[in-house]
């Protein structure tokens, strides 16, 4: 094997530059997307909940060719490290969906509130956004509004402004779903996350 | 802005846009690269990624966020990653070539590197995706109007597990430059478009892979919205003799770093509550 040079580099201390991103652009919707992809739990799962939005860009249109990923807890907060989100069995919970938008830039997941991940904490969903356009994803969270303390005292909604940090809490619908949208650009702009530092 | 500039699913791109000549958008990444030069000179810290606010890629004007990406520590589920495997994906999924009952047309070509995190680790076990145009430049996709002729033996869609040491391989064929209507006469650099998982769901990214050489470089805004070139050159695989096999397919290598994890390497994750 010639992976010489990178594993030179790799032994070193000082961390390797990352691969930058790109963007996905129109072409996606025929790779990305998979079988039952936005169904973390089926429909009759009970405590099964609709979890939709729409994604927005600047001049408040729908965006019809984003696609939206989300990673989450169990309804019991446990975090699920099993595999076969690509092939799901109906049975297994994986914690990972996948859903592209509709042409009226709406996603729709099947899935389950998460649980607090530990005692106190503020549960919330991860979430990546890609599409054509924006030149690399773009990291959120859903937070779920029963948090009461528990939001009250979150690190990341505690350090923002009251109605930047609005746009992290996910509104409940009459039949227990989640709607959460996302706005690219703008008015109501999503606050979205840096995990580097710069 | 004008309600002309939005973005409309069944017109793919602005046709405002598409009257800039290639001229005025190269222009325009000048500029916006010698801003960039000024600010390095000044403070020596190259950016890594691309730019979300680069105006010469028409379709980011209205899609990249205004306001600053607000840093925070990775909690809990963010400090994990799905985790994905061979029930996920089938071996045959990572040739490209044997999706259908002929070969594809096209020079047929090995793709293969390591997934690395930012310390150098393997990234192993995890899933990777790519997706690409046919030899001739044309995907199999609804909304590709390029009037190419579609293969019927290819589809360009692939997918494979990383191994122990962090390897993928792929067997595919070497996708076409094809012309899209960001500007008039504008054409993208042959690529391959990747998707990665790494250890921790932070690490998620997707990119494209570029081949070494391609004189359609500098004038892509897509390629040229990372304005480091240093930045640049990571996504431009390596053609590689070793990995050419005689009387059969020509080798690329390319390796993927991903960003830090945010947790120690190499810690078990027993405990799922964490
Ligand atoms: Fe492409």
């Amino acid at each position: 094997m010639s992976e010489a040079p990178v594993t030179q580099i790799g032994t070193g201390r000082k961390p390797l530059p990352p691969t930058p991103g790109q963007t996905v652009g129109p072409f996606f919707g025929y790779a990305l997307p998979f079988e039952r992809g936005s169904e973390l739990v089926d429909r009759a799962h009970p405590g099964a909940i609709r979890l939709h939005g729409v994604v927005y860009d600047g001049a408040g249109t729908p965006v019809p060719d984003a696609i939206v990923e989300i990673w989450q807890a169990d309804a019991d907060g446990s975090i699920a490290q099993e595999t076969g989100s690509l092939k799901r069995d109906g049975f297994t919970f994986t914690g990972f969906g996948r859903a592209p938008v509709d042409n009226v830039g709406r996603y729709t997941f099947t899935t389950v509130n998460p649980g607090p991940t530990s005692p106190g904490s503020a549960p919330f969903i991860a979430v990546a956004v890609f599409a054509r356009g924006l030149m690399n994803r773009l990291f959120t969270r859903i937070y779920l509004p029963e948090g009461g303390e528990a939001l009250a005292s979150d690190a990341l909604l505690g350090a923002l402004e009251p109605e930047r940090r609005d746009t992290l809490v996910a509104t409940r619908d009459a039949d227990g779903g989640l709607r959460f949208d996302i706005r690219l650009q703008g008015e109501g702009e999503t606050v979205f996350l840096d995990f580097e530092g710069r | 802005m004008g309600s002309h500039e939005v973005d409309d699913a069944a017109e793919v791109y602005s046709s405002d846009a598409a009257a800039c000549t290639q001229a005025q958008i190269s222009d325009e990444i000048a500029q916006l690269h010698g801003e960039y030069q000024r600010t390095l000179d000044r403070t020596g810290a190259p950016e890594a990624q691309p730019r979300l606010d680069f105006a010469p890629y028409r379709s980011s004007i209205l899609r990249h966020p205004t306001k600053d990406l607000r840093h925070t520590d990775p909690e809990t589920i963010e400090l994990v990653s799905p985790a994905f495997g061979h029930r996920d994906v089938a071996e045959i999924e990572s040739d490209l070539t044997i999706q259908h009952n002929g070969e594809p047309l096209g020079e047929r070509m090995i793709v293969t590197g390591r997934v690395l995190d930012g310390e150098g680790h393997p990234v192993r076990g995890q899933l990777v995706e790519i997706w690409q145009a046919n030899s001739a430049g044309r995907y199999i996709h609804k909304r590709d109007q390029h009037p190419a002729p579609i293969d019927p033996n290819f589809t360009g869609v692939g997918r494979c597990i990383t191994g122990d040491d962090g390897t993928y391989r792929f067997t595919t064929i070497k996708p076409g430059a094809y012309p899209w209507k960001n500007h008039l006469n504008a054409w993208r650099p042959a690529h391959i478009h990747f998707s990665l998982f790494g250890n921790a769901f932070t690490q998620r990214i997707a990119t494209q892979m570029y081949f070494p050489g391609d004189p359609l470089f500098p004038l892509d805004p897509i390629y040229q919205s990372i304005r480091d070139q240093s930045a640049r050159d990571r996504l431009v695989a390596s053609y590689d003799h070793e990995l050419t096999s005689p009387e059969w397919s020509l080798g690329y290598r390319w390796d993927i770093v991903l960003t830090g994890s945010g947790k120690t390497w190499a810690e078990p994750e027993g405990d799922e509550h964490e």
